[in-house]
């Protein structure tokens, strides 16, 4: 074709300019199956290149290849919205000199667009490309290799970056639509082996539970939702990945049924539990942003009402147009709770990070109805504290914490608590929640943490919410 | 008291391995998924249980996945009942 983008690697990378110091990015729909960041970033390594700063919308731990390239200098810095696995341990113990900055989705998608966090290259994944750049996470061909969905936390930075490459592992005939990514945005395309496995999508945080303790927990978060007042034909709805807050979705759907409600959309991270529910006619359309099982990526590359989003149409703050705006109710998880109602999902009890920001703060401040579904212990862990390790969502966005010891709502929301008492849920204090796990597990010891700053979270405003401090052994 | 080797309890989340031998004085060698918080307070649990029990001399290896306490005693009574061979629950 005149006018191919198509290039080796080596050549997309000389061609985009790339220098030392300069910011590099990448998506993260394949989860724990991707495999264009160690791809990339090894030949940078073999090319010579130093002091990269690493802007991906996340990171997991397959990444754990990045830790030699952060020891040879060849990534200085890091941007992300989540950590896992033996690099989130590394980084928690002191690895890198400069601290990682986190920020949720909308909070990424915001600082892209207003140039705080400026890209130079980005380096995408595409599950299929023509050769002019107009590429899609969704296959399009019988030689298609890997299928991801929704490319939304990828769209700020081929809408904004200076220099865009797209990798596939289906070049496939112009023109590749209804594509994610404009060719007009793309200025070189590289065809590799593989992108991404995509059967490891829904690994990691996504779960479907057979826990009688979750079920219990996702029973009485739905009594929760169908009795807030926000429950009524035309609502909204997003569930985060936890056992729980993802099995609650069965129990809404059979009060759905019972009384006739029909929701408007499900927004968010898109599961198979969604899609299920669009294909029976109980929600409208699906708003997707990031496509979490295969189910969702399949329906979302067939079915015109399951509509894909960037991170910035989803969550944004700076955006009043944005999907959060219009939602009605949330559910997510958390690793811990405290009794101010602020929220950490990012930074486990032994103070290793081991999580992800998310779209948790975006979700739980604008929607009208924000749920933390968490057990008061895991284990001998405490989920409901009295101050959280590390602030990632503040509490004046929480409204109701779902524990299997009673369900606590912020005393901003009395209206909500009167509705739940009205409808007979036992409603406790979050102070007695987290005297109750101190009575059950007893005091614990201070985590080790040193004097150096590992990690700032940075709020979807812009500003700084809290440091993350390195752990000692 | 006559210690054998015993032990009791098992792997999983929630619960621990308690394995006892003879020793030299109480020496507990724990290996716990929430050491960094809760270490100090498993390691007084199984000393206390067992000295409660009359053994002053064992060496106990233990592996936490996150017992409460209540479990706690109860994995290392069985260990020492099993370790001595007296029934602390019938006598």
């Amino acid at each position: 074709m005149r006018n191919s983008k198509v290039v080796t690697l080596d050549e997309a990378i000389r061609r985009s300019g790339l220098k030392d110091g300069m910011t590099i990015s990448f998506h993260h729909h394949f989860r724990g199956g991707d495999k264009v960041v160690n791809m990339v970033v090894a030949r940078l390594a073999e090319m010579g290149f130093k002091n990269l700063h690493l802007a991906a919308s996340s990171l997991s731990d397959v990444h754990s290849p990045l830790i030699e390239y952060i020891r040879q200098g060849v990534i200085t810095k890091i941007s992300t919205s989540g950590l896992r696995g033996e690099l989130a341990n590394e980084i928690s113990h002191g690895l890198m000199k400069e601290p990682v900055v986190f920020r949720s989705h909308g909070g990424r998608g915001s600082a892209i667009a207003s140039g705080v966090l400026h890209i130079d290259v980005a380096f995408l994944g595409a599950s299929s490309c023509d050769e002019l750049g107009n590429a899609s996470g969704c296959p399009r061909s019988e030689n298609a290799k890997s299928i991801c969905g929704s490319l939304g936390y990828a769209l700020p930075d081929a809408m904004y970056a200076d220099h865009v490459v797209i990798l596939t592992d289906d070049l496939v005939a112009y023109p590749n639509v209804p594509k994610s990514i404009s060719a007009c945005n793309v200025e070189s395309v590289v065809v590799v082996d593989s992108v991404g496995d995509s059967s490891k999508i829904s690994s990691g945080a996504i779960r479907d539970s057979k826990n009688p303790r979750d079920i219990l927990l996702a029973k009485q978060a739905a009594k929760v939702v169908i009795n807030s007042g926000y429950f009524k034909d035309g609502f909204s709805i997003q569930t985060g990945t936890g056992g729980a807050s993802l099995a609650v979705v069965k129990y809404i759907r059979e009060s759905m049924l019972e009384k006739g409600i029909k929701a408007s959309f499900a927004l968010g991270g898109i599961t198979a539990h969604m899609v299920k529910l669009h294909e029976e006619g109980l929600i409208g359309r699906l708003v997707d942003v990031q496509s979490f099982d295969k189910v969702a990526a399949e329906s979302i590359a067939t079915d015109q009402t399951h509509q894909e989003v960037s991170s910035i149409e989803y969550a944004s703050a700076d955006h009043a147009g944005s999907a959060v705006h219009a939602l009605d109710m949330v559910i997510l998880s958390a690793l811990e709770v405290d009794v101010d109602f602020n929220v950490n999902v990012l930074v486990g009890s032994d103070g290793i990070i081991r999580g992800a920001v998310g779209g948790h703060p975006d979700t739980a401040e604008d929607s009208a109805l924000s749920i933390i579904v968490c057990p008061l212990l895991r284990g001998r862990i405490p989920c409901i504290v009295p101050k959280v390790t590390t602030l990632i969502t503040p509490g004046k966005g929480v409204d109701v914490v779902v524990t299997e010891y009673g369900i606590a709502v912020n005393p901003r929301r009395p209206e909500i608590a009167e509705r739940l008492s009205a409808a007979g849920l036992k409603l406790v204090d979050i102070k007695d929640l987290a005297a109750k796990a101190v009575a059950m597990i007893g005091e614990p010891d201070p985590i080790p943490f040193g004097d150096k700053v590992v990690g700032l979270v940075v709020d979807r405003h812009g500003e700084l919410l809290d440091e993350i401090h390195n752990v000692l052994d | 008291m006559e210690i054998k080797n015993a032990m009791a309890g098992t792997l999983e989340s929630g619960d621990i391995m308690v394995r006892i031998a003879p020793g030299d004085g109480l020496q507990v060698d724990l290996q716990s998924s929430v050491s960094a918080r809760f270490g100090r307070q498993i390691k007084s649990v199984i000393t206390e249980t067992l000295r409660g029990l009359g053994i002053e001399n064992a060496y106990v290896q233990a592996t936490d996945k996150g017992a409460l306490d209540c479990t706690i005693r109860a994995r290392v009574t069985a260990a020492a009942v099993r370790a001595t061979g007296k029934d602390v629950w019938k006598d």
